[in-house]
């Protein structure tokens, strides 16, 4: 997909709940081996949404701050697309409730994205194609989630939420998109059936077939259209189901652990799905210099991968200016809690009050 | 709580939209058709106005005997914020440890849930309060 000369970041912003479990108390409840577990999937600890978190709130809160970096105001935005596989409502979108929280409302247009683990990165290029069309000025791209994993399953020790929002468009941008490729195919890894609460997965078979054959190819596309080597890039951001799959892919397309350590946040906050690449990418922002690259990969079961091509400009300078926190600033807020209090956030206890 | 009387509060709800009187400045918050001072010579010059969202804690208290709508939040802090335009809001305080609020805290406002009509019905959303340093490293 060929993108106009300026389409970019113009702001951006991270929203990370600040509760956390760690995969040793997981695994005391279900009898398993959790620190092994978790060593297994390199996560130290994931981030548990409190009972009035969801993905509206989440969103709601990076898109504010979001608005703040790119110095503009609800009104200003004219989309707003919000990739999710956790949507409150099956029906209702919360694109219309995080607009009439930011004051974007009623001149704009709004949907809901599903996409397992890509729906944010969806929602990335759908602003990207209005904004090069030259149908709107600015839109909003969202990706966010409060994941799901059924009580006992391993989904469990890595099932996070979190998300970020960014304000794409033509002017004032901190950082180009300079080019969007997508790799997708009918790979049934994982997912959850309407009306289901938790989703199914098909074990080993989100690895190779599904996780590595949609991120490698890809990115191989992307590095083919631009022409660019790995080693061209500053940083790498690519989907992180757990801490191990990511830096396998990278290493595998010849990117190396340096490129990737700053959007790595599965470590400490664990899978947030439709997040995690926009939370990634995120993180990356804020340590990122004027004239940086940036390769970015995501994937979403199902399955697909997007990839885009980005540098950052010398505005990254005033928008770090800002007085929204970084990241690493917001994830530092945490508080850890057991199994118990774990399964009655997450609405595991049947029969409860 | 009806649909239709929380939609009508929406911008409250979600953006803390109150008033502020035309004739002598006063903001009110929830909004207010007429200001009880000045009262006729405020009548249609009652306009929009947003808070900006941060504020001081004037008291607090923990409930550990909880609303039906909260008893997942359990044991949870109430406060009345007083906030920079000088109206008094009651909402939570999320997000921190009991033992470090104080009076004179600074917070904002955050998008919260703050209930639901069981699993079936409409969610409803709203400001709380977190303190203002909370997730800026400090």
């Amino acid at each position: 997909m060929k993108t106009k000369d300026d389409v970019g970041i113009k702001g951006y912003a991270g929203y990370v709940p600040k509760y956390r479990i760690k995969p040793e108390e997981i695994g005391d409840c279900w009898g398993e081996d959790g620190k092994t577990m978790g060593r297994g999937l390199r996560v130290e600890s994931k981030s548990v949404p409190s009972p009035d978190e969801d993905v509206v709130t989440i969103s709601t809160q990076a898109a504010k701050w979001a608005m703040k970096r790119a110095g503009i105001k609800g009104e200003d935005l004219e989309a707003i697309y919000v990739g999710s596989e956790s949507h409150p409502y099956a029906v209702k979108p919360t694109a219309t409730i995080v607009a009439a929280s930011i004051a974007a409302s009623p001149h704009m247009t709004a949907a809901d994205y599903e996409f397992a683990c890509k729906a944010g990165t969806a929602a990335f290029q759908t602003c990207m194609g209005l904004v090069s069309s030259g149908m709107i000025e600015n839109g909003m791209a969202i990706g966010a989630d409060t994941s799901q994993g059924a009580p006992g399953d391993a989904l469990e020790y890595t099932a996070a939420a979190g998300g970020a929002a960014y304000v794409i468009g033509s002017e004032d941008l901190l950082a180009k998109i300079k080019e969007t490729v997508s790799y997708t195919t009918d790979t049934p890894d994982f997912w959850r059936r309407e009306g289901e609460k938790y989703p199914q997965h098909g074990g080993r078979f989100t690895g190779k077939p599904a996780y590595f054959k949609h991120v490698t190819n890809c990115t191989k596309k992307l590095l083919e259209r631009t022409g660019n080597e790995p080693d061209e890039y500053d940083y790498a951001v690519f989907h992180q189901p757990n801490g191990k799959f990511p830096v396998k892919a990278a290493k595998k397309l010849g990117f190396s652990k340096d490129q990737l350590e700053p959007g790595l946040l599965v470590t400490h906050i664990g899978n947030t799905y439709s997040g995690s690449v926009p939370l990634g990418l995120a993180a990356t922002l804020d340590q990122a210099e004027p004239g940086d690259k940036i390769m970015v990969t995501s994937y979403g079961s199902g399955a697909g991968s997007d990839s885009f091509d980005i540098e950052v400009t010398e505005n990254i300078t005033d928008v770090k200016e800002k007085d929204v926190p970084t990241i690493e600033e917001v994830t530092s807020n945490e508080e850890f809690v057991p199994y118990s209090v774990y399964a009655k956030y997450r609405d595991k206890i049947e029969g409860g009050r | 709580m009806a649909i239709a009387r929380f939609w009508r509060e929406i911008k409250q709800r979600y953006k803390g939209i109150g008033v502020k009187c035309g004739n002598c400045g006063e903001i009110f918050f929830p909004p207010r058709d007429i200001c009880p001072e000045c009262r006729r010579e405020s009548y249609k010059k009652m306009d929009e106005y947003e808070l900006n969202g941060t504020g001081e804690v004037i008291t607090y208290t923990r409930v550990e005997d909880p609303h039906p709508e909260f008893e997942d939040l359990c044991p949870y802090v109430m406060a009345i914020v007083e906030m920079d335009e000088g109206v008094r809001l009651t909402g939570h305080i999320v997000d921190v440890d009991y033992d470090d609020i104080e009076a004179g805290l600074e917070v904002e406002a955050s998008m919260r849930k703050l209930g639901e009509d069981g699993p079936e019905g409409m969610i409803y959303y709203g400001y709380k309060f977190w303190p203002i340093d909370s997730r800026r490293g400090e």
